[in-house]
């Protein structure tokens, strides 16, 4: 299993979820209503390490982060 | 060196510290940036979700990248709410030379405007909406959309 979380604006609880790979978490939020206005607009951080790549690969226990668009200062 | 405080920031206290902290460190510069919460829109302040994780591991890989130089990176920023006037970002650069120091601040303070994780939100009428308008994606973003 992994982990899912919603980082900043997105109101969202954590998800688990079973993956192996970005691409399966890809897949499963794409039929999620709440994330449609944000998906195009997220990065994403695998154990908060921002990743690039739908095909990485994903372990048990991984913490998948997404992060909307920021603006600090 | 990185700061996060609930609410505005002291900046009085963080710049004499930061300056004391590096007075006898031999730098020939100090060029400090200091962000405040202008009125506008009628907001009544600001205010900012951190996530410190990636902060600092962003924070981290510009104190690397910048040592070489001889550069000092301090950064201070506020988390919850920050009124109208009060300042919610600092960023500092010491040097040796003066030149690297104008060249560092500049660099610094754009790639924070469009990487670090942080959220604004306007307080406004008593609510907290989130500035989507004005934020930046993170390079790289919008890979889980790129799937049919």
């Amino acid at each position: 299993m992994v982990t899912i979380e919603f980082l900043g604006p997105i109101q969202k609880a954590p998800l688990t979820m079973e993956a192996a790979s970005l691409r399966d978490v890809a897949e499963a939020l794409k039929n999620d209503e709440e994330m449609g206005q944000w998906i195009e607009s997220c990065a994403v951080a695998l154990n908060d390490t921002l990743v690039a790549s739908l095909d990485t690969p994903l372990k048990e226990g991984d913490r998948i982060s997404l992060l909307p668009p920021v603006c600090g200062g | 060196m990185l700061e996060l405080y609930d609410g505005a920031l002291n900046v009085p206290e963080i710049l004499t510290r930061w300056y004391a902290q590096e007075a006898s460190n031999n730098y020939g510069a100090y060029i400090p940036f200091v962000g405040t919460v202008r009125e506008e829109d009628g907001i009544e302040g600001l205010s900012f979700d951190v996530y410190e994780p990636i902060l600092t591991s962003w924070f981290e890989a510009w104190v690397a990248k910048t040592s070489p130089s001889g550069a000092t990176l301090k950064m201070a920023h506020s988390r919850g709410d920050v009124l109208v006037h009060e300042s919610s970002y600092i960023a500092a650069v010491f040097s040796p030379k003066r030149r690297v120091a104008l060249e560092t601040i500049e660099r610094f303070v754009e790639d924070f405007k469009a990487s670090a994780p942080i959220w604004k939100y306007d307080l406004k009428d008593g609510k907290r909406v989130y500035a989507r308008d004005r934020s930046t994606p993170i390079a790289g973003a919008g890979i889980l959309g790129g799937i049919s």
